[in-house]
């Protein structure tokens, strides 16, 4: 069996037992790269040379025993809008073309501190705006499964990563379906955690108050123990939040008697692709045939998230990418008259359509005149699209549904009709609204040999009951490899 | 800015239409200078958008209060104290444009 086909959880653990070095690993990943990624280009950056010297360090801490947790040794990539230091960071943009951290993001660091080896550095729509990967400024990521798909976004470059086996797992950000959805579509298992678990501080915001990052992985194993390694207070982050229940393995039980599930019945309806329906209903089947209590239930508001995730998602990336005006780092416009004309030459020069889109959109809803009707009516709405998730948690343990409405589409075809695209997000948006946990894991496969994901929402701090459906849904199937993994 | 009475009489028929004046008001709150094809992409985007986010109006949000954050949000206070070291020329290593231990801007102020 190649290394890489292995999952991270168990490449480490033959890592510690010295069947592998962490060298061996890393060359292992390094190659496969090399192999794939002209067909689906899913690196900005591949920092080889850092690699291996990481690769080298970090054995020889193994060998000393300073390093005995399950990720030591193990290469991951990191998506493009966490700060590596001295590892270029660009988020996709023109912006961040050339821009050298100073620092590294909290996530990262935990990984570091757990022997982690950063291989490269993934490719996501810029400043993770996108449901594609397509609004990268440096080329398209392609779907494993299929390279004429998209692999969804904005995660796509760690999704496909994983999938494609050039890395064993990847970190991803979420901040409306930005890890769930590329990782249904890429048949890969993905987290969003709970508001305030992971540590934003060194994310490159976009919509601080509903960013979260997560894992990337093969399965809800990895997904946990990575979780667990990334989780941490961290006073740099105010939004952070201490939890003394972070270990989320020890919710990696195959056993869900009594468990109560809930469906909505408002995500089966009209837009939902009947093979993904039907895949997302049987899988619920299996759940009740283990025991668990799956009932429909009306979950109510579905229809209200996009519109107000869109206001709320936008105000915050106007005000947050307000820091991009040439003048500390990043692009800086050639010709100018001036500090203001500088400002805006740089920046409309320096960002591409869809973020230009969103921070118009955000600061009309800003605007004095438009603030009440628009931003503060959505923030209203969030607080009742919370109420309706409250009242749903008072009844299940877990909210099961469809990742996305349909599987991945053909490249080339979203990016023309923003709206419709953004309508691809109605089974996410709502979880970053709320603060929830979510999980996302394949569950079947479309006529085209598509991935299709199932997603599982547990109430805000409830990870371990998520993942403990999600496992044991989990242990019914194989894992499926994709065609580019199988090169 | 106050919305034109043409713009509002096409609200209520449910269609937005932004006059050239928002967009550009927009524009100077963005910071971004569009082209003309840009401008008139971006108009109908927003549009468009605004029309859908209309939606919203179906619901009855009075007794809703505007959440910012799911949970409290407290300030987190600490000492004023110097943690990490000088990072001073990475930092100016990112500059576009710096002379010596300060990044370069157009001139800001006539003399």
């Amino acid at each position: 069996m190649k290394l890489l086909s292995l999952t991270a959880v168990a490449l480490g653990k033959k890592i510690r037992a010295g069947e592998v070095t962490a060298q061996e690993a890393v060359q292992a990943s390094l190659e496969a790269i090399q192999q794939k990624e002209e067909q689906i280009h899913s690196f900005v950056t591949i920092d080889q040379e850092g690699a291996l010297f990481r690769a080298r360090e970090v054995q020889k801490k193994i060998e000393a025993g300073m390093l005995t947790g399950p990720l030591a040794g193990v290469p991951v990539a990191i998506k493009d809008n966490l700060c590596t230091k001295g590892m270029l960071t660009t988020c996709s943009s023109k912006m961040l073309n050339n821009f050298i951290p100073t620092y590294t993001a909290e996530a990262v660091l935990n990984l570091e501190k757990a022997g982690a080896v950063i291989i490269g550095k993934t490719n996501m729509d810029e400043f993770a705006m996108g449901s594609t990967t397509e609004t990268s400024a440096f080329g398209v990521t392609k779907n494993p499964w299929n390279t004429d798909y998209v692999p969804g976004g904005s995660s796509g470059g760690s999704c496909a990563a994983v999938a494609a086996e050039e890395v064993p797992y990847a970190l991803g950000s979420d901040t409306g379906g930005s890890i769930r959805q590329p990782s249904a579509f890429c048949g890969v298992t993905g987290i969003k955690p709970t508001y305030g678990t992971v540590s934003r501080f060194g994310l490159i915001a976009y919509g601080s108050s509903l960013d979260q990052i997560g894992p990337v992985a093969k399965d809800v194993t990895d997904c946990a123990a990575i979780l667990e390694a990334i989780t941490s207070y961290d006073k740099k982050d105010s939004t952070s939040i201490q939890r003394k229940d972070a270990d989320f393995t020890s919710a990696l039980v195959d056993d869900v008697k009594g468990m109560k599930i809930g469906i909505p019945r408002d995500y089966l309806k009209e837009g939902l692709d009947s093979e993904v329906k039907e895949a997302v209903l049987a899988a619920a089947k299996v759940l009740e045939e283990k025991g668990a209590v799956v009932e429909e239930f009306d979950l109510s508001l579905v229809e209200y998230a996009i519109p107000a995730y869109y206001v709320i998602a936008a105000a915050e990336a106007s005000s947050n990418l307000e820091r991009f005006d040439g003048v500390k780092y990043g692009y800086r416009a050639k010709d100018y008259e001036g500090l203001h004309d500088m400002y805006k030459k740089s920046r409309s020069q320096g960002f591409g359509a869809e973020v230009k889109r969103r921070i118009m959109l955000g600061s009309f809803v800003l605007s004095s005149g438009y603030y009440d009707a628009y931003y503060l009516k959505a923030l209203r709405t969030k607080a009742l699209i919370k109420q309706a998730f409250d009242r749903a948690f008072a009844n299940y343990d877990v909210i099961l549904g469809p990742a996305a409405p349909t599987t991945a589409p053909r490249l080339g075809e979203s990016l023309s009709d923003p709206l419709k695209m953004y309508l691809g997000d109605v089974y996410t948006v709502s979880v970053n609204l709320a603060g929830l946990p979510g999980i996302s894991l394949p569950c079947g496969l479309d006529k085209n040999g598509l991935p299709i994901g199932l997603q599982m929402i547990g109430d805000c701090f409830q990870e371990k009951k998520m993942i403990r459906a999600a496992y044991a849904y989990e242990q019914t199937r194989t894992y499926q490899q994709s065609p580019l993994a199988e090169q | 800015m106050k919305q034109s009475q043409s713009n509002q009489a096409a609200e209520q028929a449910g269609r937005h239409v932004i006059s050239d004046e928002t967009m550009e008001y927009v524009g100077i709150l963005a910071k971004l200078e569009l082209s003309g094809q840009e401008k008139q992409e971006a108009k109908k985007d927003m549009e468009r958008m605004l029309d859908y986010i209309d939606k919203l109006n179906e619901l009855d949000t009075s007794k809703a209060e505007p959440m910012s954050h799911v949970f409290s949000i407290n300030n987190v206070f600490r000492e004023d104290l110097v943690e990490d070291r000088d990072g001073g020329e990475e930092t100016l290593a990112n500059a576009p444009q710096r002379r010596e231990r300060a990044f370069v801007v157009p001139k800001t102020v006539d003399q």
